[in-house]
């Protein structure tokens, strides 16, 4: 019985630990951003590996997910006769969800997780305190300039994912099931707004590149320093920014659509 | 590794289309292209009843859109709404006796504030006011009063 219960607390404290360090991380990690200005070539280094390199595969989900949206808001639409409307229903849902949130969760896999390994990998082959010994601060040098280049790179995919997604809908619904082509583009333009929609879809993508790039970096510096606890912060990577994107996503939406 | 200007050159090329895709939501997506600047002039009308009619929906004339319902009060005085119209600088002629009346686009669709223009030689300026109104048509309503009449039918 005692143990059931000392083994609870150990879990408890075990996780506060946790959040109490990822937090001083993030701290630590904003102190840091001022010291990448100097230094771009390193930031560039960073958004080719992190935002280039995850530029495809945001391309080609992003004109299937426009594709799906067009053939299944047509599917739905032209019951109520209501075809012409399809241009409104990609563009909002795109703008507003699926391009933040499911660009978020592809840069989480293919971005995210490769950031966790690199810099876990560090760690597990003690570059890190190596670069400490030569007095070179790790968080400036390695961790700094990765979380800028996720915090620039994330808006941009979100926005190239929601204009691939609406071009998707443009092939599927004007070439493919016949929508007039004036009516998808002038409802659209109708009905979205810039501020409120488009800008509002930014902002989550911007919160999300945040947390993603937190997540990533912290599970990668907090690693335990064997292949093993490497490989398992890299699927914690994916699992918690999943999470977290997800539910600062109903957040966010509630805070801005209410 | 790649060399360092191929590196420069792909992320630059990376951020301009992120620059393009946010441009193209911006001008073909959004309705940014067609906003209302500041050149417009705004006018008020004041309606029993607006039905469905929200703040950013359309005003034509003729049913071509000239602009935007700006914003929408109500009067504590005369339980009236009063609903603020934007409209766009290049349709300054619309004579000051010009009606508003509140129609709906299809059986279904959203509703908007059609002007039908009058015979005034005086055009309307900003803050302009339109007395002549028609309320929005609620559908329950009609339906009520033609079941009103239908029972007075049969009861003769």
């Amino acid at each position: 019985m005692l143990n059931v219960l000392q083994r609870i607390g150990q879990k408890g404290l075990q996780f506060f630990q946790r959040v109490g360090r990822g937090h001083l991380f993030f701290f630590q990690l904003i102190n840091s951003i001022p010291s990448v200005i100097p230094r771009p070539a390193l930031l560039i280094q960073q958004l080719f590996s992190v935002g280039v390199l995850s530029f495809l595969i945001i391309l080609v989900s992003g004109l299937f997910v426009g594709m799906v949206l067009g053939l299944q808001g047509y599917n739905t639409l032209v019951d109520f006769g209501a075809e012409q409307s399809l241009g409104i229903v990609v563009a909002l849902s795109l703008v507003r969800e699926l391009g933040p949130v499911v660009s978020a969760l592809l840069f989480a896999g293919r971005a995210g997780s490769a950031l966790t390994a690199e810099i876990g990998l560090m760690k597990s082959t003690e570059q890190l305190s190596g670069m400490e010994m030569m007095a070179v601060d790790p968080m400036k040098r390695v961790i700094a300039p990765r979380f800028l280049a996720g915090f620039i790179s994330m808006p941009i995919l979100a926005a190239i994912f929601s204009a691939m997604g609406v071009i998707g809908g443009y092939f599927v619904g004007v070439g493919l099931l016949g929508v007039d082509e004036g009516a998808y583009w002038s409802q659209m333009q109708a009905k979205v707004d810039f501020m409120e929609d488009v800008m509002n879809g930014v902002i989550k993508s911007i919160v999300f590149g945040i947390v993603v790039s937190w997540i990533a970096l912290y599970e990668g510096y907090d690693a335990i320093p064997t292949s093993e606890g490497v490989g398992r912060a890299t699927t914690r990577t994916v699992v918690h920014s999943a999470l977290a994107v997800l539910g600062l996503d109903f957040v966010l939406t509630a805070l801005m659509f209410n | 590794m790649h060399n360092s200007k191929t590196v420069e050159i792909t992320v630059g090329i990376f951020i301009v289309i992120g620059a393009a895709a946010l441009f193209m939501l911006a001008m073909q997506v959004s309705n940014l292209s067609n906003a209302t600047g500041g050149d417009g002039y705004s006018v008020t009308a004041r309606f029993e009843n607006i039905g469905g009619l929200k703040v950013r929906s359309p005003v034509s004339v003729a049913g071509v859109r000239v602009g935007r319902v700006a914003n929408i009060g109500f009067d504590n005085t005369t339980y009236e709404a009063v609903v603020t119209m934007e409209i766009s600088g290049q349709y300054n002629t619309l004579p000051t006796d010009t009606s508003a009346s509140i129609f709906t686009a299809g059986l279904l669709g959203e509703q908007y504030v059609s002007l039908e223009p009058g015979g005034e030689e005086k055009f309307l300026v900003e803050g302009g006011d339109l007395r002549l109104t028609q309320s929005a048509i609620v559908l329950e309503q009609v339906i009520g009063q033609f079941l009103y009449s239908q029972a007075e039918g049969d009861g003769k």
